[in-house]
């Protein structure tokens, strides 16, 4: 008697799924349960392929070819390239100046009052009120304060430079607090106990752990402040987003064909930049 | 971070002097070049006008049609956003596919022309989407919607790519040896692995385009940020102020909620 490992044998009906009855209901459910939403975003995709909106949008892509590379444009270019580059890096220093009291204010580390048992309430109404400013200032989008400011200081950088110095300060001021109070207490707490002043502790016992991730946390948002201020001139913030919304109006696909690489690679070559910085520090 | 692990290499001297020179440099070549105008906040009158624009936001505008009409708005804000990363899922998902190794003889000719494709969508932010999406869509909530898709997709497509690269190979490799196809071992031995991740990550970009879609409308794609740029625009500032309530409520109560399932979830 030979003995032989079963191949397995083919059955005469397929494999089924043993779950799939429950698989199927679920899709179902899901299904009855997007319908609302299709009907309150007006989802119709068919409004896409309708003959005038093909039309236009044939019109506008097949102009993205060439892009738009004569001197003067390019040159233009270069110069709203830069501005909104700078208007990224002066409202991230803006940013900085609000955040950087915000949060050493709200450091519950710092306290003195709080090593003998709880913290008095003054200096917890503080630390509070400043946790609750930061968050305050960060909750309204740096869109909402740039549409705010172009109305009262006009058309221009200056309202980009405020709202992304508004809305990033309160972000760093509610992460730097954050990244703080994440370290070892230690150190802090006994330069503090031997009669160190508050400015000192943090110099000396909080800052040194927690730099690295300070600076990297920084330079992070410094990129994402660089996407934010092309995103910003489209409410007349200037820069490169101002000119993609111009361009746009104007279906001069060209133009925006150029526009677009040059954020693209803009993002991409603050991407590295950020990385490249953060390893160095790291 | 622990300590021992930041002051193994600290970096040169010499070298930090010159980057912070070099930071110096930038921030002042910034402030330097940008035509700002801060005279205009120091003048009285100007101080005495801000007051003013700020005081025309009191009280806000509370008649019940309008209320209706804010919270509509919200609720297409909400809608926008849920549909926009749904979709977004499902695209990222399609595209993640390609866009991953899934085993170690695959070929994966698709795997760079993807991924290019990938960090394109995602490289462009959801509101220049909006602006472009607008010629071929109109105004309204539904270029809006696909603004978000197109960006999340990008977004979402290679977080997904990176967990399938990242899940165990032996269950795919147990059905592929016995023959199984590429879809069902996919479907049978990757995507239960890798199906908390893309939930988690679908939730936490959900939360993102909250955010994202209430500011989306203010280039005319729909839901709160339509009603605040019409508002404004008009110069009608008690309903702005309405319209801008609801909108720090939304992404408020959005950001209690993810803190709330955080706590709950990371226990």
């Amino acid at each position: 008697m030979a003995f032989s490992v079963a191949a397995p044998t083919p059955t005469a009906e397929p494999l089924r799924d043993p779950a799939r009855a429950a698989r199927w209901a679920t899709v179902m459910l899901v299904a009855v349960l997007l319908w609302p939403l299709l009907v309150w975003t007006e989802f119709e995709p068919w409004q896409l392929f309708d003959a005038r909106s093909l039309k236009s949008t044939a019109r506008f892509l097949v102009a993205f070819v060439p892009p738009r590379h004569d001197g003067e444009f390019l040159r233009l270019m270069l110069a709203e390239t830069w501005r909104t580059v700078a208007i990224a890096t002066a409202g991230l220093t803006l940013a900085f100046l609000i955040a950087m009291p915000l949060a050493l204010v709200s450091t519950a580390r710092l306290s003195v009052s709080s090593l003998g048992g709880r913290m008095a309430a003054a200096p917890f109404v503080l630390r509070q009120a400043a946790r609750w400013a930061a968050i305050v200032l960060r909750s309204i989008p740096e869109l909402v304060w740039a549409l705010v400011f172009v109305r009262v200081v006009g058309l221009g950088p200056t309202a980009g430079v405020i709202a992304i110095g508004i809305a990033y300060g309160g972000m760093l001021g509610k992460v730097y607090a954050e990244i703080l109070e994440s370290g070892d207490a230690g150190t802090t707490q006994a330069l503090l106990r031997n009669g160190a002043g508050r400015l000192q502790a943090f110099l000396y016992g909080t800052l040194p752990q927690c730099s690295t991730e300070l600076v990297s946390y920084t330079v992070y948002r410094w990129e994402c402040a660089i996407r934010s201020s092309v995103v910003l001139g489209f409410v007349g913030a200037g820069g490169l987003g101002q000119q993609l919304d111009n361009a746009a109006r104007m279906f001069a696909g060209g133009e925006v064909a150029t526009i677009l690489l040059i954020f693209v690679a803009l993002v991409a070559a603050a991407d590295r930049l950020s990385l490249w910085l953060r390893e160095q520090l790291g | 971070m622990s300590s021992t692990l930041l002051h193994e290499t600290p970096p040169s001297r010499g070298k930090v002097w010159l980057l912070l020179a070099c930071l110096l440099a930038l921030i002042v070549a910034s402030f330097w070049s940008l035509d700002l105008r801060w005279a205009e906040f120091a003048a009285p009158d100007a101080r005495a006008a801000m007051v003013k624009f700020g005081a025309s936001f009191f009280p806000p505008e509370t008649s019940a049609p309008f209320l209706r009409k804010t919270g509509q708005a919200l609720l297409e804000t909400l809608a926008m956003s849920a549909l926009g990363t749904l979709l977004a899922a499902f695209a990222g998902l399609l595209l993640a596919l390609p866009a991953s190794t899934a085993h170690a003889d695959d070929p994966a000719r698709w795997r760079p022309p993807v991924r290019l494709l990938l960090n394109a969508l995602r490289s462009v932010p959801e509101l220049v989407w909006a602006a472009l999406l607008l010629i071929s869509a109109g105004l309204g909530p539904f270029p809006g919607t696909l603004a978000l898709a197109l960006h999340t997709t990008g977004v979402l497509g290679r977080l997904f790519a990176e967990s399938i690269e990242n899940a165990a190979p032996g269950p795919a490799f147990a059905l592929r040896v016995r023959g199984v196809g590429a879809g069902a071992t996919f479907l049978y031995a990757t995507l239960p692995q890798v199906w908390p991740q893309i939930i988690s990550y679908s939730l936490y970009r959900w939360e993102n385009n909250i955010r994202a879609a209430a500011v989306l409308g203010v280039v005319g794609a729909g839901g709160l940020g339509q009603m605040l740029s019409y508002h404004l625009g008009l110069f009608q500032m008690r309903e702005t102020s309405t319209v801008l309530i609801g909108m720090v409520g939304l992404v408020a109560a959005v950001d209690a909620l993810s803190y709330l399932a955080r706590r709950l979830l990371g226990r």
